[in-house]
């Protein structure tokens, strides 16, 4: 399914004040590409991804999807949110078979299916257990495989792996990886984190702080698998890193204001934006 | 060997132990004849009316009769509550307009439908029942509309991308994910209900708890108006435990707000 967004426009009302979320976004992606969009805090990313499912409409412009404007949420598009969206009440068998269930798939199938998807995440010994006991990198798992479970054309993927440690994310984005090589899903993926996205994906768009537009766009044509020392990876990355400072730094600039002051001598460093400082 | 105090076995212990206390507490007052015999009776005293009125069925046939007036008041206003509720928490016609005006309802005390309620059925069941519908009707809809209103946005969210709509999305999404707060309304419905038919049998209706305790008052029989407030306070404790901690309990257990 091609993703087609024409000088999208979004902003959002905030306390009587209009903020601009996004500005003139234009960007095609291909069936079966692996993006990535990276970009400093607040500068719409999250918006950016809600406007492909539908759950948001842009202010002006279009947002396509197999040449059709987006009207509204579909099972072709479905969503890993950056929070933990899975839905407490129900088991992790549950949670991923409630798609198909809505769908009216019977019994017996959807809890195939939903065995088989917990199986490619590896959750099947926490098949019964309720969203509270599983770890923040189970409960992404499980939101992922209650995405897969319904086939989707596209997968919209929020930071799912923002919260964990470095080796669990390592190890799903290793996961993820295979995933996409084996059912040739188109994925977007938002992450802030440069080494993720470059690891992952065929282009990278990277967008400026807000109101967020897309600055430029990278080109990652390192075959996979890839390997995290790759040096053309490296390569890569210290560019978008050099890039993406200064959208950070106006970002400092826009909220942290006295702080970023400090900032100059070289005091605070924004540590709530994880710029890749794992590399 | 180790003792656990914290085990179930020495709360319970601990819990007999304060009440045995009270009791002779109690006793001691009596012994020192503060007030008349007959406005202050011993425990024992009450204990053998509580003895003598369930062996001659008295007290049986008054809780039956006043759990059946609760029972259909609390289940109509249990069904229209959280519909009511559900409905205005989705609908912002009806949120505006419906919603407010419950708010100012529900601070009438409910007691206050009793002259309404006697001349529009008369002095029967209808009236009692009117009134334990109004007493707890309001606070199951306020509390099931806020349970709706404040789901996250995210279930809601989640539930439209993997095609959960309109009644689908209602009954799949917002009904599950308002259940804890529905509950609240519920547990705090049947207190209300409680409390209006006890005031409703004590002012009017005949029969039933509220009227042995009435009775107990115009036979100057203090040890009756103890007994049967013990029974009112027993009976409250047993639905606590029995329907609604427990319910609460589970579902907390589920969401993951206490440990099993
Ligand atoms: N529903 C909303 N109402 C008001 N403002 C909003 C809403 N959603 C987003 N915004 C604003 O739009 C801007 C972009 O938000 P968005 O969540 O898309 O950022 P983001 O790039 O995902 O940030 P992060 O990396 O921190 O997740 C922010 O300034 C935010 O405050
Ligand atoms: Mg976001």
């Amino acid at each position: 399914m091609r993703v087609v967004l024409k000088r999208v426009h979004k902003s959002f009302k905030q306390k009587g004040q209009q903020v601009q979320a996004l500005h003139d976004i234009n960007f095609s992606v291909e069936e079966g590409e692996f993006i990535c969009v990276i970009g400093p805090s607040g500068c719409g990313k999250s918006t950016l991804i809600s406007l492909i499912a539908g759950l948001e409409f842009p202010d002006s412009g279009q947002v396509f999807v197999d040449d059709k404007i987006v009207e509204g949420p579909s099972k072709d598009r479905l969503v890993v949110f950056q929070e933990a969206a899975l839905f407490p009440w129900l088991t992790v068998l549950a949670n991923v078979e409630f798609g198909l269930k809505i769908a009216g798939v019977n019994q017996t199938q959807r809890r195939d299916c939903a065995l088989e998807a917990i199986k490619m995440v590896h959750l099947s010994r926490f098949v019964n257990s309720h969203p509270h006991e599983l770890s923040g990198g189970m409960k992404q798992r499980a939101a992922l495989a209650r995405a897969i479970v319904m086939d989707p054309k596209i997968l919209l993927m929020d930071e799912p792996f923002a919260a964990l440690d470095a080796q669990t994310r390592q190890m799903l984005q290793e996961e993820l990886q295979e995933l996409w090589q084996k059912t040739k899903k188109t994925i977007l993926f938002v992450t802030h984190n440069v080494r993720e996205a470059t690891f992952l994906s065929d282009r990278v768009f990277e967008i400026t702080a807000r109101p967020g537009t897309i600055k430029k766009e990278y080109l990652i044509s390192i075959p996979r698998p890839r390997r995290e020392q790759d040096p053309h990876l490296l390569a890569v990355q210290t560019t978008i890193m050099g890039s993406l400072k200064d959208e950070i730094e106006k970002v400092a600039k826009q909220e942290l204001d006295i702080d970023y002051e400090i900032s100059k001598t070289g005091v605070v460093t924004p540590v709530d934006r994880n710029l890749g400082s794992n590399i | 060997m180790e003792i656990n105090f914290n085990s179930p076995f020495f709360k319970i212990l601990r819990q007999i132990v304060f009440y045995l206390f009270l009791a002779a507490l109690w006793q001691i007052l009596f012994n020192l004849k503060f007030w008349p015999r007959y406005l202050f009776p011993s425990p024992g005293q009450v204990f053998e009316t509580l003895i003598y009125g369930f062996r001659d069925k008295t007290f049986l046939i008054a809780i039956g009769i006043s759990l059946k007036r609760l029972l259909i008041g609390y289940g109509i206003s249990m069904v229209f509550g959280t519909t009511l509720g559900l409905l205005i928490g989705k609908i912002k016609f009806l949120d505006e307009t419906v919603g407010g005006f419950l708010v100012g309802l529900q601070t009438l005390p409910s007691i206050c439908w009793l002259p309404l309620a006697i001349l529009w059925f008369g002095l029967n069941e209808s009236a009692i029942t009117f009134v334990v519908v109004m007493g707890s009707l309001f606070s199951i809809t306020m509390a099931t509309d806020s349970g709706v209103k404040n789901i996250q946005p995210i279930y809601l969210r989640a539930g439209l991308t993997m095609g959960a709509t309109g009644m689908r999305l209602f009954t799949h999404v917002v009904l599950p994910a308002a259940l804890p707060q529905v509950l609240i309304g519920l547990k705090q419905g049947w207190s209300f209900a409680w409390r209006s038919l006890m005031a409703g049998e004590i002012l009017f209706v005949s029969m039933g708890l509220g009227h042995l305790l009435n009775v107990g008052r115009e036979l100057n029989d203090m040890s009756q108006v103890i007994a049967v407030m013990i029974v009112m306070v027993m009976m409250g404790v047993f639905m606590e435990l029995l329907v609604f901690g427990t319910a609460e309990r589970r579902v907390r257990q589920i969401w993951g707000l206490e440990r099993q």
